[in-house]
């Protein structure tokens, strides 16, 4: 089929490129300690947080940009970035929260007046810096959960917040990780307690609206002895021709028998087919199975963003415990993603799956890195890992570096990998039975990604399916 | 008597070499045709033309089906038109489900025709029975798109498809390609199945063994790209006794 036809069904449109018109307080560009100082202040933050802020900032001065991923960007000036932006009075009750915020979130499929959302989930709607409503928090409170803002939890929760807060991704993790750490603004806390299902699926909407502003929130979910959570996120933002800035920190900690289950839908702005505009978005994501028995599972569906940089990852340190991570990553336009996940074998008898799926269409970069590490003592630890990669056209490009680190001998490791193109023979098997162009590439793209989908809840699971299509196939008709 | 196809002067070539060199046939309707010819002399570009693959580029001539000229038809359009390809090599897709694509393309087509949808309980009703005749294993309709198939498998799921659709105008490419005498007597009746007196039939081969199966009532003998020999089935007692080479240009 001629490259031109199958362009136009890969490049789809950005329907959430929307602004919300709303009056926001925005800080002038630039970082320095007063930058850092304001936002604490802004969130009414003790001391300590400030303090620990102040730290963070002089380590990340300290350290340099990693380029060491497969990506190709103009440099990132941090000067240039206004580091908070807020809509205009904070709201107590829905009934405070601009209409116009509740209209923006319609629009994204996110309801917020807790009556008519979806059955049993229960949301943190983020817009730039600030947590504008969350909801279900005092019906989930019955149960003994804590789901609110990470802002809420440093004031109500500082304990809990002191205890786990760099725990499993420290301040110098890495240069994004320090400077997250110096001006994170907000972001979900989730607490389950011992023994407790939690009663329904949580999600946090990430909305990026301010022009020039980054967003660096912070995320700890944490699930207690004999817990479980499912925890959603999605994220969009409007289309801009300036890059701009998304360096999240998240970090899940599972005590013994506790299993998280983490889901993403990402669709920052991809910008356009030039690489003009778009998310950068860097950010890491660590969870650690602490106790005996313990499972973290990691599924993401990454659409948006014109950069990726993201390996959300299992410390598995209890043993018999169990890391997966599932993973459908599209570049289309001149999108680039490096992504993939890091299994580090403590415990013994540890068990990862790692399924990745990269598509790459039009100019896009995909590139898949992920690590296997078994330390000594691992005794019993296995991994299984898959790493597909599907073409669509010839002018975009798909990677795979795969690394082992094996300490111990009996450990067992699997890993298969293969490219394969969309096969014009595939499409035109598809037609000659009667089956429409754009169904057909659709058809083949869902297909490969059957095994991804299939992990996550429900709700999601339509959702990005129906994200996969707007992507890959929007504009032919 | 009238003709389900008639190809006319057609010219095609794939990347720079052409291939069919003015080719004529007429298909009549309800009649099993033949076309043999040794390797290389077009017999697949034929069939790839016939249902408009992007490979093949046509220079010249027509293709009218149904009495209308369908050159520059979208290989979807003539499928719903009732066209139907019989692969030499089904392509494997994986992930995609049998049964989920073929019920797909089964109401894609009565759509087309302003038929109401098959439900999947109505498909699977009408799919079972040529499961069984086929002698498919019904694990096959779960199974992710020819991945992983027998030749024989996929010939047979070839045909599934063919009796699903219900074509008008039916091209078999080289059907008994790797398939054991048990797949080609269930891969015969099925097609045999399919005659109704309407239904045309193209049967591309290299060899006459399908043809003891699958009657043909006409013999056409394709020969660097164009038709130089037609007549009936006493046809291939002669290909059989002294080979392509004794016919010479028309």
């Amino acid at each position: 089929m001629p490259q031109k036809e199958l362009d136009k069904v890969v490049s789809g449109d950005y329907a959430l490129g929307f602004e919300i018109d709303i009056e926001q307080d925005t800080v002038e560009p630039g970082l320095d300690e007063n930058t850092i100082r304001f936002i604490s202040a802004k969130k009414n933050e003790p001391s300590w947080m400030t303090d620990q802020r102040l730290k963070a900032f002089e380590k990340w001065k300290k350290m340099t940009e990693p380029h060491w991923g497969h990506l190709d960007y103009t440099p990132i000036d941090y000067q240039s970035i206004s580091y908070f932006s807020a809509p205009k009075s904070a709201p107590d009750s829905l009934d405070e929260v601009d209409p116009k915020i509740i209209e923006a979130y319609k629009k994204l499929g996110i309801p917020l007046e807790e009556q008519k959302q979806l059955q049993g989930i229960a949301v943190d709607a983020v817009i730039d810096s600030v947590s504008v409503k969350t909801t279900y928090s005092e019906e989930l409170s019955k149960h003994g959960v804590i789901f609110c803002s990470i802002s809420d939890a440093i004031r109500d929760y500082p304990e809990l917040v002191k205890k786990y807060m760099f725990s499993v991704v420290p301040v110098t993790d890495n240069f994004f990780t320090a400077l997250n750490s110096a001006v994170f603004t907000d972001g979900t806390f989730v607490y389950i307690p011992k023994g407790v299902r939690c009663p329904m699926e949580l999600s946090t909407y990430f909305r990026i609206n301010a022009l020039n502003t980054g967003q660096f929130e912070r995320t700890i979910v944490i699930a207690d002895e004999g817990s479980y959570v499912s925890y959603n996120e999605g994220c969009s933002a409007p289309m801009r021709d300036d890059n701009q800035l998304h360096a999240a920190v998240v970090e899940l900690i599972a005590m013994k028998d506790a299993e998280i289950k983490y889901s993403t839908i990402q669709n920052w702005y991809p910008g356009d087919e030039e690489g003009k505009g778009g998310i950068y978005n860097f950010v890491t994501k660590r969870g650690i199975c602490e106790g005996e028995n313990s499972k973290i599972s990691w599924t993401q569906v990454e659409t948006g963003s014109s950069i990726t940089w993201k390996y959300p990852s299992c410390i598995l340190k209890g043993d018999n415990s169990v890391g997966e991570f599932y993973s459908v990553a599209v570049t289309t336009l001149a999108q680039q993603a490096d992504t993939g996940t890091k299994m580090i074998h403590i415990g013994k008898n540890t068990k990862s799956t790692i399924i990745s799926k990269g598509i790459s269409a039009m100019k896009g970069q995909n590139t898949y890195r992920g690590l296997v590490k078994i330390a000594a003592g691992a005794t019993g630890a296995r991994n299984y890992s898959e790493c597909d990669s599907l073409l669509i056209g010839d002018k975009c490009g798909a990677h795979t570096f795969p690394y082992l680190e094996s300490k111990d001998s009996v450990g067992q490791v699997e890993h298969e990998a293969t490219t394969s193109k969309i096969s014009d023979e595939q499409l035109f098997y598809l037609r000659q039975r009667g089956i429409g162009e754009e169904d057909a590439v659709s058809m083949i793209v869902h297909g490969f990604c059957k095994d991804v989908f299939r992990q996550l809840p429900m709700e999601y699971a339509v959702e990005a399916k129906a994200l996969l299509n707007l992507t890959l196939e929007g504009s032919v008709g | 008597m009238s003709n389900m196809m008639e190809i006319k002067n057609l010219k095609a070539k794939i990347g720079d070499k052409t291939i069919l060199n003015g080719l004529n046939l007429n298909l009549e309707k309800g009649k099993v045709h033949a076309i043999m010819g040794p390797n290389g002399a077009g017999k697949s570009t034929l069939s790839k033309a016939i249902v408009g693959h992007y490979d093949i580029e046509v220079l010249d001539g027509e293709i009218i089906y149904k009495g209308e000229n369908i050159i520059e038809q979208e290989p979807e359009e003539r499928a719903l038109d009732g066209v139907f390809l019989s692969f030499q090599h089904p392509v494997e897709v994986p992930g995609v489900n049998n049964a989920y694509f073929l019920r797909t393309a089964v109401n894609a087509k009565r759509r087309h025709e302003g038929k109401e949808e098959l439900n999947a309980a109505q498909f699977l009703r009408e799919m079972k029975k040529y499961i069984e005749t086929l002698g498919m294993k019904p694990d096959m309709i779960s199974r992710s798109l020819n991945e992983g198939f027998s030749g024989g498998e996929k010939k047979r799921n070839e045909i599934l498809q063919m009796q699903m659709l219900s074509p008008d105008m039916i091209v078999l490419d080289e059907i008994d390609s790797g398939l054991d005498i048990d797949a080609l007597k269930a891969v015969s009746e099925g097609i045999n199945s399919m005659k109704d007196g309407e239904r045309s039939f193209l049967v591309i081969t290299h060899y006459s063994r399908i043809l003891d199966y699958i009657k043909p009532d006409y013999i056409h003998v394709l020969k660097d790209g164009k038709i130089v020999k037609t007549g009936g089935p006493e046809l291939v007692a002669q290909l059989e006794s002294e080979g392509y080479e004794s016919l010479g240009e028309v």
